[in-house]
């Protein structure tokens, strides 16, 4: 192809945007966590931000809740998924348009619209307790507000999961099953010798969004449980907000912003080292 | 053979339905509490069946918060943002899958490595940029012109490869000093602040650096046969020509599924308006109701009919366009 300014000009539009707005802010971020913003105008010391998030037991409790999100609603979410995946590309499957709307019905709702839903349902007085016969006051109960949190993930993200798996299992070819079958594998072997291998890097791809999307945890905590009781439901999300836009502290917020960078960038070369390279 | 496929089918119907069922609770409950007093989503039983407050709740919802104002900002800011979004990202996307040009590779693997960082590394530099002081935004600007112009200089000198890698080392030590040097310089001697908070742009121009969308349009573009492309260049057509009348014709149907994903993330983004629109009469519609949900003198009613009119236009166009909202949900996901 000849070289010219063509292309420059075709991308330059995009380029100065992403430079501007997200190539610059990664820097800044990271200079930011190296300089005191409490004082007016901020000054460079290096360890005054990472010196305090070592010893900040509020970060580690926000830390703890988020990795505890991440070990229970991630696994059962990713499962579920699956199983409804598999389930809704099934040949014996009736009323397919129906069940695809209502497990997949979710990805349109805004995390403000379903936030306040499930804070309602889950009122004291609310549909939950008079289903269950039960009076427990969930969101001001630590584990209890901690299970709603959990709840409204999960409504909220099993079908987008499903569908990304879904279009993974489509791309299975058939002759496979069918050459199981007539070798007389049972739709159970099937489904763990053939379909959970062959979605590996499928899984994978949402496994890493799914702890990307848990690591910046916010709206949901923060307009369901306000992060409490106390900070059983605060994420690293909500503690960022508070530090950064409550407390206007820049620069501790964004100590805590490469905190949850870093830990990204540690789980996805531990998710490298499990899976090798496929992704 | 055949009642055995009889029994699976029984089980899968049975596991599935009640699920299903207790999946479409919350959204029917939503739609059911918004047609009621306050006193009775909270009485027992809980009402399942809508009632005839609708109108009630939303005269309350509009005098808490001026509710149609918000929706109205929450159109603009959807609308202008997919238009602009959908045209830069098809451009740069073109520019990926058409050209070979110096940089291609690197400028690519940048852009597509931001899909694994978190927003939150870069939302405090975004909010200074918009927010606080636009002399940060011009020292920026005055930068990449100044270096844009070194490297578009190193580049038409055409260094040899070893001079090429030294001056590569150079670059990225001036770049660094520039960082954390220079930028506070120019801040402090570029005086004038043009603020944008509370406005439309605050919201739209952030967001407009979509990397997936880039990749997305990219994989499309990759995909239309490059001898038509050839061939209209043979005929005489300009590049641009070539873009809008042969290209994008032809991922017109990739482009609608990436409109509505993006119209719909736009819409129903909370944390970024959350922070830039202080202002009531500027606020977009999330923004607006999650006030709401904080406060205790507010109907329940009000706020339901706010989820409602926020959700129930988009689970329409889900029953009909299903195929185009899943199709640009698998956009990133799968692999060809």
């Amino acid at each position: 192809m000849k070289r010219s300014a063509t292309p420059y000009l075709f991308l330059s539009p995009y380029l100065a945007i992403f430079a501007l707005f997200w190539a610059w802010p990664i820097l800044e971020s990271l200079l930011l966590s190296f300089q005191n913003t409490r004082v007016s105008p901020p000054v460079w010391n290096l360890s005054v931000n990472w010196g305090r998030i070592l010893g900040d037991a509020a970060f580690w409790d926000a830390l703890r809740n988020t990795v505890l999100i991440l070990v229970i609603q991630v696994p059962l979410m990713l499962a579920l998924a699956t199983v409804l995946a598999v389930a809704l590309n099934s040949q014996l499957l009736r009323a397919r348009g129906f069940f695809r709307f209502a497990f997949f019905a979710p990805v349109v709702v805004g995390a403000v619209a379903y936030s306040a839903v499930f804070r309602l349902l889950f009122n004291q007085n609310g549909a939950v307790n008079a289903a269950l016969g039960t009076q427990l006051n969930w969101i001001f109960d630590p584990v209890g507000a901690m299970a709603v949190i959990i709840i409204t993930l999960t409504w909220r993200w099993t079908g987008y999961n499903a569908i990304i798996i879904l279009a993974g299992l489509q791309s299975i070819p058939k002759d496979i099953y069918e050459a199981a079958e007539i070798d007389g594998a049972s739709p159970w072997q099937q489904f763990w010798r053939i379909t959970v291998p062959s979605l590996r890097p499928v899984l994978l791809f949402c496994l890493v969004l799914s702890i990307i999307g848990t690591l910046q945890l916010f709206t949901e905590p923060w307009l369901i449980t306000n992060g409490g009781p106390g900070t059983a439901t605060t994420t690293l999300g909500v503690y960022l907000y508070r530090q950064g836009f409550q407390n206007i502290n820049f620069g501790y917020a964004s100590t805590i912003a490469y905190a949850i960078t870093l830990l990204a960038l540690v789980f996805s070369i531990i998710q490298l080292r499990l899976f090798g390279r496929e992704s | 053979m055949k009642r055995r496929l009889w029994w699976r089918s029984f089980w899968l119907h049975l596991f599935l339905t009640p699920l299903a069922l207790l999946w479409l609770a919350p959204l029917w409950l939503m739609f059911v509490f918004s047609t009621h007093p306050e006193i009775a989503i909270f009485s027992t039983p809980t009402p399942v069946l809508p009632g005839n407050q609708f109108a009630v709740n939303l005269q309350s919802l509009q005098a808490d918060t001026n509710f149609l104002r918000t929706l109205f900002n929450s159109i603009m800011v959807a609308g202008i943002y997919t238009i602009l979004s959908i045209f830069l990202t098809s451009l740069a996307g073109y520019a990926f899958a058409r050209f070979d040009f110096w940089g291609k590779g690197v400028v690519f693997s940048l852009v597509i490595a931001t899909l694994t960082i978190p927003y939150f590394a870069v939302v405090i530099p975004q909010f200074i940029l918009v927010a606080r002081e636009a002399k940060t935004l011009l020292a920026i600007l005055i930068g990449m012109a100044v270096f844009g112009g070194i490297a578009a200089l190193l580049a038409w000198l055409k260094f040899s490869p070893t001079l090429g890698r030294l001056a590569w080392v150079g670059y990225g030590v001036a770049g660094l000093a520039y960082l954390v040097w220079g930028v506070p310089a120019l801040r402090e001697a570029i005086t004038f602040d043009f603020r944008l908070t509370n406005t439309y742009w605050a919201v739209i121009l952030p967001s407009l650096a979509n990397s997936l969308g880039v990749f997305f349009m990219r994989q499309n573009f990759l995909s239309v046969p490059q001898s038509l492309l050839e061939a209209a260049r043979i005929d005489g057509a300009g590049e641009f020509r070539i873009f809008f009348r042969i290209a994008v014709p032809l991922v017109l149907p990739a482009m609608a599924a990436l409109a509505i994903i993006l119209f719909l993330a736009s819409w129903n983004d909370y944390l970024w308006p959350l922070l830039v629109l202080s202002d009531r009469a500027m606020q977009t519609a999330p923004v607006a109701l999650g006030s709401l949900i904080g406060l205790t003198r507010v109907s329940w009613g009000g706020i339901m009919v706010g989820a409602v009119m926020t959700t129930l236009p988009f689970l329409i166009l889900f029953l009909f366009l299903q195929r185009y909202f899943i199709a640009g949900i698998t956009a990133g996901g799968v692999k060809d």
